[in-house]
């Protein structure tokens, strides 16, 4: 009996002690959790996703041990805040959208106001950020990390060496450059360059765009080649429709054309005449900015913004980061005349009026759609 | 007889009869009921609740009453002819003090661009700049402003301090309201809805027809085979059916696009020169082509069931009583396949007037459906009251349906298995 009371005793014992090692280390581990959170962070997938992975997440995490987990829904960002915040349970903690939606979403309130100069940091040389960044990237809870474009851009072997195309008026000459045209299935962007092409200045666009008489004259000049676009939807589609010569000319986000020209060889060009440019950036969702507070001063610095132009062709929004681009990680060619901001690329470009389609966006769609089923 | 009715029936415990058969039977319902609760739950959950939501959004006009709620209590007794007083004016520059103080002028911004395009920046260009604006406000918001000087804004303001809203719909089938409150047809260049809905109905009875078509003999085939190729048969029909939604979309764009297999076939077997490609996608031919082969099972499966059935002797006694086979065909096999036809019918024409992803792959702009529209409402212009408004509609066009065809079929005929 004392032997078996004796056994008891033991095991009585060890369970003791690995009960109190399992406390301890689950108390490790609860504080480690509290170290390392999980950042879910939206934006636009593919090739830009990618660049943000290389260049601002896995810094991030080899730094800090966070975990981020990236949600491919800037497309429809705006629609998926209001739902969550409808449904009292925002799941979203930093988000990649467009300076028009981050306009609706900052007055209906599903985001948070920034206050620049406290939250991002300064340049290397000492300017604040307020200066530091391009005109129009700091919103009242907006900021940009990069500039992009809107371009056409065309598969240069299905035109004779001589008699490439060069400029938005020759996407509209149907005589000297037959073909089919894959354009954007939205008024955006399309209205501009129809004006462009009919001879208004590229300064003027938006002013013409505001008179009935100017609707009519862009819608006038893309009947001129309806019958011979295909209308695309989504971003990935137009270098795919080029690579196939479904399509002569394609409109496209200029990074995703430069991807398909540098990594996948294909003999793409790009007009940059009349580019319709605007910025991206992020927004912090309503409650959020305590969690994202400290990634959001790391995504935004000028090394940072500097880094993901090696990976995309589009260019930082802060001025100090311009001259830190290099080369593209991967091929290693100059980044520098890829960039829509490239002096040369810049001469006629068109900044896109985001308040002109937050007001014309709903009437000028539905009359696009209309224009289309005719 | 009356010796029963005295004493009544009991059972061992004494318990009469009746109350205790009673009780069985509430027993037994309750049981019943148990078990269908969880289905009852989830059919709340997931149809009635959302489909009342839906209903409720395309009507629901909260914006202007909650936002607005002093401009509005100012407006009640304006009589719509010139510009309202100063009190409106006031009332108005309060709402939007308190609205961007708040930040939610967000909704009724984009609530007023609905109805007339530019308020968005109207409201949020005011909003910003009150804190500048002096007493009277009249003449401070229409210098700051000239849409706040244009008499229509106001009659808009008026008439959207219902809490209820019928624009929604109007605006679904192509209509408005005139600033002075006349139903009227939107502009011509605006006109779309209404031809989608009609493109959609029109589209969905030639898929549903195409289905009949070339399901019909497939499914005859299936029930007349013997078993063991029959069997090789169905797997067939439904292993396209078990194929991802997509992958099918997509194959068909491999196969039809210009630069696509059917095109390079044809121009190397010389039926087409090469630069006069079939454009058969991105079109209507291209939604037809692939819905048709998508819903293709839905028919072929009840068509089979009820061919099935249907004993090879009648047939063999209508051929020995001098019936030519297209007669029989005609006079005896064909009307009993009735309910099959009528299954299959109503089930590929309900499906495909709802379908939405492969229009919007293949569709291009002839072959798109008013579902695309609804979804273009939901995700990118968030306008989801005009988007309750056309699935309301949508719904009502399919209940419709329904009991027509009830009426000229009758439900209880068809047999889907």
């Amino acid at each position: 009996m004392p032997y078996n009371d004796n056994r008891a005793g033991k095991s009585g014992g060890r369970g003791l002690v690995a009960c109190a090692v399992a406390g301890v280390s689950l108390v490790g581990l609860s504080s480690l959790a509290q170290a390392q959170q999980t950042l879910n962070i939206v934006s636009w997938g593919g090739a830009y996703s990618m660049s943000q992975q290389k260049a601002y997440h896995e810094p991030w995490m080899a730094q800090t041990g966070d975990e981020i987990v990236n949600i491919d829904r800037s497309g429809n960002a705006l629609a998926g805040l209001r739902a969550q915040s409808q449904a009292g349970n925002v799941t979203w903690d930093l988000v990649d959208m467009l300076p028009a939606d981050a306009m609706i979403a900052c007055a209906e309130g599903l985001i948070e106001p920034l206050d620049h100069d406290e939250l991002l940091a300064d340049a290397p040389d000492g300017t604040p950020p307020s200066e530091d960044f391009v005109d129009g990237a700091l919103g009242e809870c907006f900021v940009a990390s990069i500039v992009y474009s809107n371009i056409v851009a065309y598969n240069s072997e299905m035109f004779p060496d001589d008699a490439q195309p060069g400029t938005i008026h020759d996407v509209f000459d149907l005589e000297n450059y037959p073909g089919k045209r894959a354009l954007i299935r939205k008024p955006i962007n399309n209205l501009e360059w129809a004006l462009v092409a009919d001879g208004v200045a590229p300064e003027d666009v938006y002013d013409v765009l505001e008179t009935e008489e100017g609707i009519q004259r862009a819608f006038a000049k893309l009947d001129t080649i309806k019958d011979h676009v295909i209308w695309w939807e989504e971003g990935a589609q137009p270098p795919q429709l080029l690579a196939d010569r479904e399509v002569a000319f394609a409109s496209a986000y200029n990074g995703r054309i430069f991807n398909a020209m540098v990594t996948e060889d294909q003999p793409f060009e790009i007009i940059w005449d009349a580019q319709v440019f605007e910025l991206d950036g992020w927004v912090v969702p309503t409650g959020k900015l305590d969690k994202v507070r400290d990634y959001l001063y790391f995504a935004t610095d000028t090394q940072r913004l500097a880094d993901q132009a090696q990976y995309i062709s589009y260019g930082p929004a802060r001025v100090s980061s311009s001259p830190m681009v290099s080369t593209h990680a991967e091929t290693g060619i100059e980044m520098e005349e890829h960039m829509p901001t490239y002096e040369p690329n810049f001469a006629t470009a068109i900044p896109k009026d985001d308040e002109f389609w937050a007001d014309y966006n709903d009437e000028l769609t539905q009359r696009f759609d209309a224009w289309l089923a005719q | 007889m009356s010796e029963s009715s005295a004493i009544p029936l009991t059972t061992a415990d004494g318990i009469p009869l009746k109350t205790s058969l009673r009780r069985a039977v509430r027993r037994s319902r309750i049981r019943a009921f148990l078990l269908v609760s969880p289905l009852l739950l989830f059919l709340v959950v997931a149809f009635v609740m959302p489909i009342a939501d839906m209903l409720w959004r395309s009507v629901d006009n909260p914006e202007v009453s909650t936002q607005l709620s002093r401009t509005a209590a100012a407006l009640e007794g304006w009589d719509g002819e010139s510009l309202p007083g100063e009190e409106v004016f006031a009332a108005l520059a309060e709402d939007l003090r308190v609205g961007q103080e708040a930040r939610n002028l967000g909704l009724l911004s984009s609530r007023l661009n609905y109805e007339k395009s530019g308020m968005r920046s109207t409201i949020n260009r005011t909003a910003r700049g009150l804190r500048t604006l002096d007493p009277p406000y009249k003449e401070a918001l229409i210098a700051a402003n000239t849409t706040w000087g244009e008499r229509d804004t106001w009659q808009i303001l008026q008439r959207e301090t219902s809490p209820w809203t019928l624009s929604y719909y109007l605006a679904a089938v192509d209509r408005q309201l005139s600033p002075a409150g006349d139903i009227v047809k939107v502009p011509a260049h605006l006109e779309i809805h209404v031809s989608l809905f009609w493109r959609t109905l029109w589209m969905s009875l030639v898929i549903t027809a195409l289905t009949l078509l070339l399901g019909y003999p497939i499914a005859f085939l299936l029930a007349s085979l013997p078993l063991r190729y029959s069997n090789l048969l169905l797997i067939l029909v439904l292993l396209p059916f078990w194929t991802s939604l997509l992958v099918r979309t997509t194959t068909w764009i491999a196969i039809l696009q210009s630069q696509g297999i059917l095109n390079d076939l044809m121009v190397a077997l010389g039926v087409i020169a090469d630069d006069a490609r079939w454009q058969m996608i991105h079109n209507k031919t291209g939604t037809i082509v692939a819905m048709t082969h998508i819903l293709l099972p839905f028919m072929i499966l009840p068509l089979y069931s009820v061919m099935k059935t249907i004993s090879p002797s009648y047939m063999r006694a209508a051929r020995s009583l001098g019936g030519r086979p297209f007669l029989c065909f005609r006079r005896v096999y064909f009307p009993l396949t009735l309910p099959g036809i009528a299954a299959g019918g109503i089930l590929v024409f309900i499906l495909s007037i709802g379908y939405y992803i492969t229009p919007a792959l293949v569709g291009g702009q002839s072959g798109r459906f008013i579902t695309n529209t609804i979804a273009y409402h939901m995700q990118t212009s968030l306008n989801w009251g005009l988007a309750a408004a056309i699935a309301s509609i949508l719904l009502f066009v399919v209940v419709v349906c329904y009991l027509v065809f009830n009426r000229l079929i009758g439900v209880d005929k068809v047999k889907l298995g």
